[in-house]
């Protein structure tokens, strides 16, 4: 009952939140310089001044701008991210095609991070001070400085370029119509490199953060006890020890779960991966308004709601976070 | 030697057999960089949808290398003496993707109707003309109200596509549905568009001329990353790398690959010009001596050497030498640091700094302001290089925002279309990066470059643009910096993808695969 309050309350206090994410971000855009119209006419190679009123006219932009501004936040409270011009179809249409892409990536490198992060940390915990434990550090410590463009570059020479093992790029084989099986077999082999790539980084903290954790953890009293009572070291480890150690991998893993959506748009463009990191670049670069907002919003939504997750993560994995508040 | 090789090669090859026939069939996959916003190539005109779309839409004549007009969708044309009356034949049983019949109707609502109302470029051309009429359904008449020399040169695809009557008449265009699925006369038709990964275009059976395209399909890939494009190339993931799209100091790696061709050719009627604006209005750059200061304290060879791998020619002028009417009849500005510093001197050039706005269109563009900076630098010019993105540079170069910025425009074919545009007093208008942003006013040149397009005679026209070009390249409104060129990189299995001045975007209609 107390963790549906407290949801409901932080649902209200969203709503709000995202409003004014939506303000605040309209004016950012809008302060930067440029508008869609010149972009276009700009790209046109050619432009007169009949061409940009026509634009600004037709994208609403000869409007006072109280006017644009009360037009959209109209619009978001009735769930309408308007109309991208510059793309000719309306937002969330936009968003929602280029979705499936970014969160098949997103969430694959997030639960290969998270997974084999934790598993590593705890392995490395457990040997402390040895050989195995320094060559995963040091690892990890490497994944954790790599620059991720660099990182994908290097992945894509050795395994595409010189082995050939994975194509470099793309979300399918293009043109090869699969089916069923086969295409999912197909994209599988797309989303290695990039899934990987994504994965290091946050794989290296969730390790070099659970075995620290872990070490802390593992230093208390009622650590003592329960060997005291005679478990084994790994019941420890496991029930004990690693259960007391999560809840900063936990805060950290709500973090990284709420970049799902925007997150990846450098791995997104170095492998041409058809994601929604792209369409938001490619928005702001072109000032497309109503689609880089609209990729904004979205996200922001994102990190909303896995803060809520998070919290009622929380309250499962440490009962007490509940019973005192 | 290269070109001695294969030349011998060549002359060898026809001698012992003779041409191995067109083959049919196959797929080209070809690079597009950036995704073109549209594919209505009457609402949309930048560079990936013209290259795109010009597969899909066809416009009434192409254009060689010597930028003659060739039949397109007119199979004939005749000119009137006074220059004031163009006749269109067109050719008979074109239709439609959709099926419907191609028209005299369409063409004189694409030129008359659509374009006028969204083509700015053309509209400028259109001024000069009084009736387009159909005469019968084969037949269109161009009457204009006085002669313009460089008419013959507004009817290629990217500058008048000629679109569907039957599906925009009467429609909001830039609303009408089908615009996603658009529908042309071309060689391809549009099949589907993953946003953010390819287009793909089929082959049109019905195409009107007899055995072409040999192509079964075309995509057009989207791959945003340089450098994955580079690697999409070396992997045999795409065929073709349009000028452009990978940055230059990968170009020598990529032709070095065996069984991999390049040609600079396919752009003789865009013929890129870059030059660098300078603010004519305030600052440094209003004195003359100082521009002239600017020309000779730039070693443009260098330039072309090292910032573009060697491909392109440095400019002399404003009218690129690729193009018609052309002169190098001028003042030369050779790379001269010491002239450079007595203008300077001269002029008493007090250190004022100036901002130089690079073209934000890669590292190459990066490369070449850093290069700008270092020759200026030498003579004892103090620049800023002020760095920003697209619409930043738009914004900054439509309102003269800047002292000195790059930019390059293409030339059209002829210097009324695309040279003028950028020096005359009534071109400076605020709003639009893509005329007289420098500010230059000489009421002289301005009446002679009216002139000069009006003339009937060719020769006429040669002469008068040879005394302006030589007069304006002492005026130096601008600082020319090179003729660009970007080479296409393809298979050499891959024939006929550049055969003709407007190459980039009609390559697929004549290209062929060799087993």
């Amino acid at each position: 009952m107390d963790t549906f309050i407290a949801v409901l309350s932080r649902i209200a206090k969203a709503v709000l939140t995202l409003l004014a994410i939506a303000v605040l971000n309209f004016f950012l855009l809008h302060a930067a310089p440029g508008d869609p119209a010149v972009v276009l006419a700009g790209e046109a190679g050619a432009a007169d001044e009949q061409m940009i009123a026509q634009l600004r006219e037709r994208f609403g932009l000869d409007q006072p701008f109280y006017v644009q501004l009360g037009k959209y936040v109209w619009g978001i409270m009735q769930f309408d991210l308007g109309y991208s011009f510059r793309q000719g179809m309306p937002v969330s249409q936009l968003i929602m095609e280029r979705l499936p892409a970014t969160l098949i990536l997103t969430l694959t490198a997030f639960f290969i991070s998270l997974g084999m992060g934790i598993w590593l940390g705890v392995a490395a915990s457990a040997r402390v001070g040895r050989a195995s434990d320094s060559l995963l550090t040091t690892l990890a410590l490497l994944f954790y400085a790599t620059p991720l463009y660099w990182a994908a570059l290097m992945a894509v020479l050795v395994f595409s370029v010189w082995l050939g093992w994975l194509p470099a790029f793309g979300f399918e084989t293009v043109g090869a119509n699969y089916t069923g099986l086969a295409r999912v077999l197909d994209i599988a082999k797309h989303l290695v490199l990039p899934a990987l790539t994504l994965g290091l980084f946050f794989m290296a903290v969730y390790m070099r953060m659970t075995r620290a954790s872990m070490l802390e953890v593992s230093q208390m009293d009622f650590v003592k006890t329960a060997k005291a009572k005679g478990l084994g070291g790994a019941a420890i480890r496991r029930r004990h020890i690693l259960r007391n150690a999560i809840l900063p991998v936990v805060t950290l893993a709500g973090l990284q779960a709420g970049q799902l959506v925007g997150g990846a748009v450098l791995t997104e463009t170095v492998f041409a991966w058809p994601g929604i990191g792209r369409l938001m670049f490619e928005s702001l670069a072109a000032r497309d308004y109503n689609t880089i907002l609209g990729v904004f919003i979205v996200s922001a939504a994102m990190v909303i709601l896995f803060n809520i997750i998070t919290d009622i993560v929380y309250r499962i994995v440490d009962p007490r976070i509940g019973a005192r508040s | 030697m290269n070109f001695l090789k294969t030349t011998t090669f060549l002359v060898a090859a026809a001698l012992a057999a003779p041409l191995a026939a067109q083959q049919d069939g196959g797929r080209l996959d070809i690079v597009v960089q950036p995704e073109p916003p549209g594919l209505m190539l009457g609402l949309v005109q930048n560079g990936p949808t013209q290259m795109v779309a010009g597969d899909i839409y066809e416009g009434l004549l192409r254009y060689d290398t010597d930028l003659n007009p060739m039949p397109g969708l007119a199979e004939s044309w005749t000119i009137s003496d006074d220059g004031l009356t163009y006749t269109f034949k067109l050719h008979d049983g074109v239709k439609w993707h959709d099926g419907e019949d191609f028209t005299a109707d369409d063409v004189v609502f694409s030129a008359d109707v659509f374009l006028r109302e969204t083509h700015a470029r053309l509209r400028a051309s259109l001024a000069y003309v009084d009736t387009i009429t159909a005469i019968d359904p084969l037949t269109v008449e161009f009457k204009l109200k006085e002669p313009f020399g460089p008419f013959i040169s507004v009817f290629e695809t990217g500058t008048m596509p000629i679109v569907p009557k039957h599906l925009y008449e009467g429609t909001d265009y830039a609303t009408n549905e089908a615009n996603a699925t658009p529908i042309g006369t071309g060689p391809f038709k549009f099949d589907k568009w993953e946003k953010g990964s390819f287009i793909h275009l089929v082959k049109n059976e019905d195409y009107y001329v007899e055995g072409l395209p040999h192509l079964d399909e075309v995509y057009y890939r989207v791959i945003p990353d340089a450098a994955s494009r580079a690697v999409a190339f070396e992997t045999g993931e795409v065929d073709v790398l349009p000028g452009g799209s990978v940055e230059n100091w990968d170009v020598p790696r990529l032709t070095a690959m065996d069984g991999v061709c390049s040609t600079g050719k396919g752009w003789e009627f865009f013929a890129p010009h870059a030059w660098m604006w300078m603010n004519n209005r305030e600052g440094p750059t209003a004195n003359q001596k100082f521009r002239q200061a600017v020309m000779y304290a730039l070693d443009r060879d260098f330039m072309k050497d090292v910032v573009w791998n060697g491909f392109g020619n440095v400019a002399t002028g404003p009218v690129s030498s690729k193009t018609n009417f052309y002169s190098d009849d001028v003042t030369i500005y050779d790379h001269n640091p010491d002239k450079a510093k007595a203008l300077l001197a001269e002029m008493g050039y007090d250190g004022e700094p100036v901002r130089v706005l690079p073209l934000p269109y890669g590292e190459t563009w990066q490369r070449w302001a850093e290069a700008v900076r270092q020759n200026l630098a030498e003579v004892g010019i103090n620049v800023e290089i002020d760095s920003t993105d697209v619409a930043g540079w738009n914004e900054k170069t439509a309102n003269w925002d800047y002292d000195l910025a790059f930019t390059y425009l293409y030339q059209y074919g002829d210097p009324a279309l695309g040279v003028s545009r950028n020096y005359t007093a009534d071109r400076i208008k605020k709003g639009s990066p893509w005329n007289n942003v420098e500010g230059y006013e000489n009421p002289e040149l301005d009446a002679k470059w009216a002139k000069a397009a009006t003339l009937v005679s060719a020769d006429e026209r040669t002469a008068l643009y040879a005394e302006i070009q030589k007069e304006i390249v002492d005026d130096v409104p601008v600082a020319w910096l090179m003729e660009l060129e970007f080479p296409t990189i393809y298979r050499c299995n891959i024939h006929d993808l550049v055969t003709t001045g407007i190459g980039v975007n009609d390559g697929p209609r004549n290209a062929w695969i060799e087993e």
